[in-house]
């Protein structure tokens, strides 16, 4: 029995040890398929989880560029930046939005309106990384809040730079201002292919020069190689490209020709553009009302917001590129030219004007009543006779009319250097066949081409197109394209870049086709229309008055100012030159509902010429002129 | 008189009666580089460093408690100390503390502990008890009976859920059964069985367990949830390179990219930091440390030390296997620590009473060889 347990024991043992080996084995081959794993990671794929390492440790931050100025001609500093500090809530890390801005509010105060502009910037801004809930901070809420900060995970103080418009809402029209990139930014962005340049801005240029030049005043984004540990903690900078500031921007605007043309506005709405005829640079741009561009700049709260999109003075329209209106006898000078050029009429053709001109059995009324009697062509501009036009329009017919006046741009964008520029009408058969759909309305009546001829009808021109083209007529035909930007400064190089005056076309008139129409604009002011505004101005100019109907009077009716209600009186025109024998200035004015074009807007052209040219202060607003039915010259 | 000498040379030698020089060495060695890899790791909290110093004191205390036991006496606690784990586990299922979503913890007075950790050292002893009892009478029977011994405290562990202590455990015992000589054919059978039964046991997993099992075959299907731990340890290990960033330059460690750097995934900061040839190093000492086990085992004097030993060395090899492919990125990740190196107390204690015991039957090896 012993032997055959011991032999059992032997065998057990034995089975035991070979057990032991099988498992050693096994340790063996795990061991060794361990290592094969850590070779493929460690020396195979090394260079991949390297890189990935490095990603991890290494985060990009982008260093957002210093916007450029925007100046005016002499320099004036119209736009710039300013540090300040700003409370923002990263909304990501934190968990209750409503809680944390409710708290927040008993450490500083926060306003309704803060909050309501947050709400906004939340809903619109999509991935933004912080959201600002107060901007410009004083130091006194710096310290309370950063006594405070343990409280507020996710909410921080940041040094930002912000835009500001020193002048306020003064040529708000022209600067425009910036806000936050939205999605339809972004796009764009994307579509120009220079989104990587963005990374880090939050704020693009809107409207006005801040938007036609924003790659000019963005600069170029730098980055910063940062050391981030799991939590994206910035640990140190590893290396840094600076960020290059963007291009300042000088306007070839006279910002003190603009503050003396807003404040001869007054509170009237309007339009007024002034061109340098010699290179078609916009000395002063007016589009009255205008707004207070600082409201945008760290996000425009809703209340404002609404203030200016619904009131009905659309003070965010820029009337001056955007607004179109019937030129009225502004008209009358390039119908003049265009009977002369045309041979349709020369300096001599006389008519006797008994106060209408009768088409198809229909009487166009001319604004004087009884006509002005006997008048020749430099009277028919002196006095602005209607019934002389009527005559000339039927007489060219409206394709000669439409094809002249498109030489001097009227109907066709000039290609000014702000976006949202708009055609306004050239009126043409060809255009009322594309503009209507019913065959009946497609039809040119030869009736429509007899109003056509003083400016009324279908015309319909923005300001800026009636401004170049009487810019246009006082270089004697030289069209220069307009443009508000003089030249570009690169501070980091130094380099200067000018604009250079792009001549558009040279219309070729006779000389003494221009020097009559010039001379008989000159007598406008000496004599005629607009010599209450400009009889005693101390330099020589040619102007035209003009008056444009806001709504069409039945046949026989006669208007009068006192039964329309406001918003339905005439728009006063007016255009102008100066000096005659070399301009240095051309420019449209015109005011809304201000009535006869002698009365509102000539006198405000007076101021902004007495300044440019003679560097005259107005004293205080100027007063329109009193409403007397005797003065009521016909225009 | 004898006990009169108080010579430090007479101090050690008694303090040294029982020890085994290489499984003291190796065991040291792995818990130095654990200290310098948590040093590393816990640069932040250098406080930590010093409690796992107190901790290998412990458990270094109990080690030569352990090998001063004699294997006999040991086995006479064999069926207590499984009878009280086993109680204790059931006393966790019905009034355990939960943390972090799992039943495991108990509270004992003031502090509070894992009854699952004791049965890493209890089912073994048990079954190992239990074969030595019927070494005779070997049958299918008896391996049967050994099955549920073991998965009696398997199935409670897994159900607080504890995956990988489950995981432990049961290898464990079944090191025990296959040490004991269970046939090759029951074991194929057994496998095939175990295969088979992966897909309902598929609909038994905890949502959890099954996210880690299908984030492992794609960890960049959630690279933020279940993903992130084995992305970035994965990460650290691979831009480690063959030399490594260097002791305390690793930055998916130092920038906090390696979650639980200091207790399971401590692989990884010291791999990032020591590269491939620092692995080679550490597979080396889990190598020699588990030849040396085998070795004991394979001279232990009964059957119950043989099975025992063996037992307990496979288990530092499965921790370490199941650590390292888990933080490697090819095994799921079950809370199995580094032996010797993750920081944490009980661990460490389970793993020196482990090296106690294997010193003991050393010492109480067959004297003659057959």
């Amino acid at each position: 029995m012993r032997p055959t347990e011991l032999k059992d024991h032997q065998r057990e043992l034995y089975l035991f040890q070979l057990r032991v080996g099988v498992a050693g084995v096994a340790v063996l081959i795990a061991f060794a398929l361990l290592f094969a794993r850590f070779f493929q990671l460690q020396v195979v794929q090394h260079d991949t989880y390297a890189a990935k390492a490095e990603d991890n440790r290494i985060s990009i931050v982008p260093i957002a560029p210093n916007r450029g100025l925007i100046l005016d001609r002499n320099g004036v500093v119209l736009a710039r930046n300013y540090s300040a500090y700003t409370l923002e809530i990263f909304p990501a890390k934190v968990t209750d939005l409503d809680r944390t801005i409710q708290e927040l509010g008993e450490v500083i105060e926060v306003q309704a309106k803060d909050r309501a502009r947050f709400r906004k910037l939340y809903a619109e801004t999509r991935n933004a990384e912080s959201l600002p809930i107060r901007t410009r901070l004083s130091d006194e809420e710096v310290a309370r809040f950063a006594a405070n900060r343990y409280r507020f995970p996710g909410v921080e103080i940041k040094a930002r730079l912000f835009r500001q418009y020193p002048f306020g809402a003064l040529a708000s029209h022209v600067i425009g201002y910036i806000g936050r990139i939205n999605q339809k930014d972004q796009e764009r962005l994307e579509e120009l292919e220079v989104e990587a340049n963005y990374r880090g801005t939050d704020f693009i240029g809107k409207a006005g020069v801040e938007a036609s030049y924003q790659q000019e005043l963005h600069g170029t984004t730098g980055f910063e190689q940062v050391e981030i540990d799991a939590a994206g903690r910035g640990i140190r900078t590893l290396a840094r490209t600076p960020a290059q500031a963007g291009n300042n921007v000088t306007l070839t605007l006279d910002i003190k020709l603009q503050e003396v043309a807003e404040a001869a506005f007054g509170e009237r709405r309007g339009a007024l553009v002034a061109i340098e005829p010699s290179t078609g640079g916009v000395l002063a741009f007016v589009s009255k009302p205008g707004f207070d561009p600082n409201l945008f700049v760290d996000g425009i709260d809703p209340q404002s917001w609404a203030e200016l999109n619904n009131s009905p003075d659309r003070p965010l329209n820029n009337r001056a590129i955007a607004g179109v209106y019937p030129p009225g006898s502004t008209f009358k000078p390039f119908m003049c030219m265009a009977a002369l050029e045309l041979g349709k009429r020369n300096f001599k053709s006389a008519i006797h004007d008994p106060g209408y001109f009768e088409f198809g059995g229909r009487r166009f009324r001319d604004s004087k009543p009884g006509g002005n009697g006997y008048v020749d062509l430099y009277r028919s501009i002196v006095v602005s006779s209607d019934t002389y036009y009527y005559q000339v329009a039927n007489d060219l017919g409206i394709d000669a009319i439409a094809a002249f006046m498109a030489k001097f741009g009227f109907g066709a964008k000039s290609g000014i250097d702000l976006e949202g520029e708009a055609s306004g009408v050239l009126p043409s058969p060809e255009w009322k066949m594309k503009r209507f759909r019913r065959p009946e309305q497609q039809k040119w009546y030869a009736g429509e081409t007899i109003s056509i001829g003083i400016g009324q009808g279908y015309n319909a021109y923005t300001p800026l197109q009636i401004a170049l083209a009487t810019a246009t007529l006082a270089a004697n035909g030289d069209m220069y394209r307009p443009h508000l930007v003089s030249y570009i400064d690169n501070l980091r190089t130094g380099e200067r870049r000018q604009i250079e005056p792009v001549l558009v076309k040279h219309i070729p008139l006779k000389p003494e086709n221009l020097e009559f129409v010039k001379r008989a604009m000159q007598g406008v002011n000496k004599e005629g229309t607009g010599a209450r505004a400009f009889g005693d101005a101390e330099y020589t100019s040619g102007g035209k008055t003009g008056t444009a109907q806001v709504v069409g009077l039945k046949q026989g009716e006669k208007y009068d100012e006192k039964k329309v209600s406001e918003r339905h009186r005439d728009h006063s025109l007016f255009i102008v030159f100066a000096p005659v024998e070399s301009p240095r200035i051309a420019l449209m004015a015109v005011v809304e509902n201000g009535g006869f074009g002698a009365r509102a807007a000539a006198p405000i052209a007076r101021t902004v010429l007495d300044y440019y040219l003679l560097g005259k202060l107005p004293e205080g607003l100027l007063k329109p002129a009193p409403d007397d039915e005797e003065d009521a010259e016909s225009d | 008189m004898q006990l009169a000498d108080l010579s430090p040379r007479r101090i050690a030698q008694r303090l040294a009666v029982g020890i085994d020089g290489p499984l003291l060495t190796l065991s040291l060695a792995l818990a130095a580089i654990g200290l310098a890899t948590l040093f590393s790791a816990s640069y932040e909290n250098p406080a930590r460093v010093t409690a796992q110093v107190g901790n290998l004191a412990v458990a270094l205390a109990a080690m030569w408690l352990m090998a001063q036991v004699p294997p006999q006496t040991l086995m006479r606690f064999a069926v207590p100390v499984y009878l009280i784990g086993l109680v204790l586990l059931v006393a966790v299922a019905l009034a355990g503390e939960v943390v972090n979503g799992a039943r495991r913890w108990l509270h004992v007075g003031v502090t509070r502990f894992q009854p699952s950790e004791m049965m890493k050292l209890a089912l073994p002893m048990m079954l190992a008890w239990y074969f030595h009892k019927y070494e005779a009478t070997l049958r299918l029977r008896t391996f049967a009976l050994a099955a549920l011994l073991l998965a009696l405290p398997v199935l409670l562990i897994a159900r607080e859920p504890d995956l990988g202590t489950a995981v432990l455990v049961a290898a464990a015992g079944f090191y025990v059964i296959f040490f004991a000589g269970i046939g090759w054919k029951v074991l194929a059978g057994l496998g095939a069985l175990g295969a088979a039964s992966l897909f309902p046991l598929w609909g038994m997993l905890h949502d959890y367990q099954r996210k880690r099992i299908l984030t492992l075959l794609d960890p960049s299907q959630d690279p933020l949830g279940a993903g992130y731990h084995t992305i970035q340890s994965t990460i650290a290990v691979g831009s480690g390179g063959i030399t490594g960033k260097g002791w305390l330059h690793g930055t998916q460690a130092h920038l906090e990219f390696i979650p639980e750097r200091h207790t399971d995934f401590i692989f990884a900061v010291y791999s990032e930091e020591f590269g491939l040839v620092g692995n080679a190093i550490l597979l080396a000492l889990y190598t020699l440390l588990v030849a040396r086990g085998l070795m004991i085992a394979a001279n232990a004097a009964t059957f119950y030390a043989r099975l025992l030993a063996a037992s307990v060395t496979l288990m530092f090899f499965t921790y370490a296997f199941v650590n390292m492919g888990m933080v490697s990125g090819v095994l799921p990740v079950v809370g199995v620590p580094l032996p010797f190196i993750s920081y944490g107390g009980t661990a460490l204690l389970t793993l020196f009473l482990g090296i106690g015991i294997l010193m003991s039957v050393h010492r109480h090896r067959r004297l003659v060889q057959t």
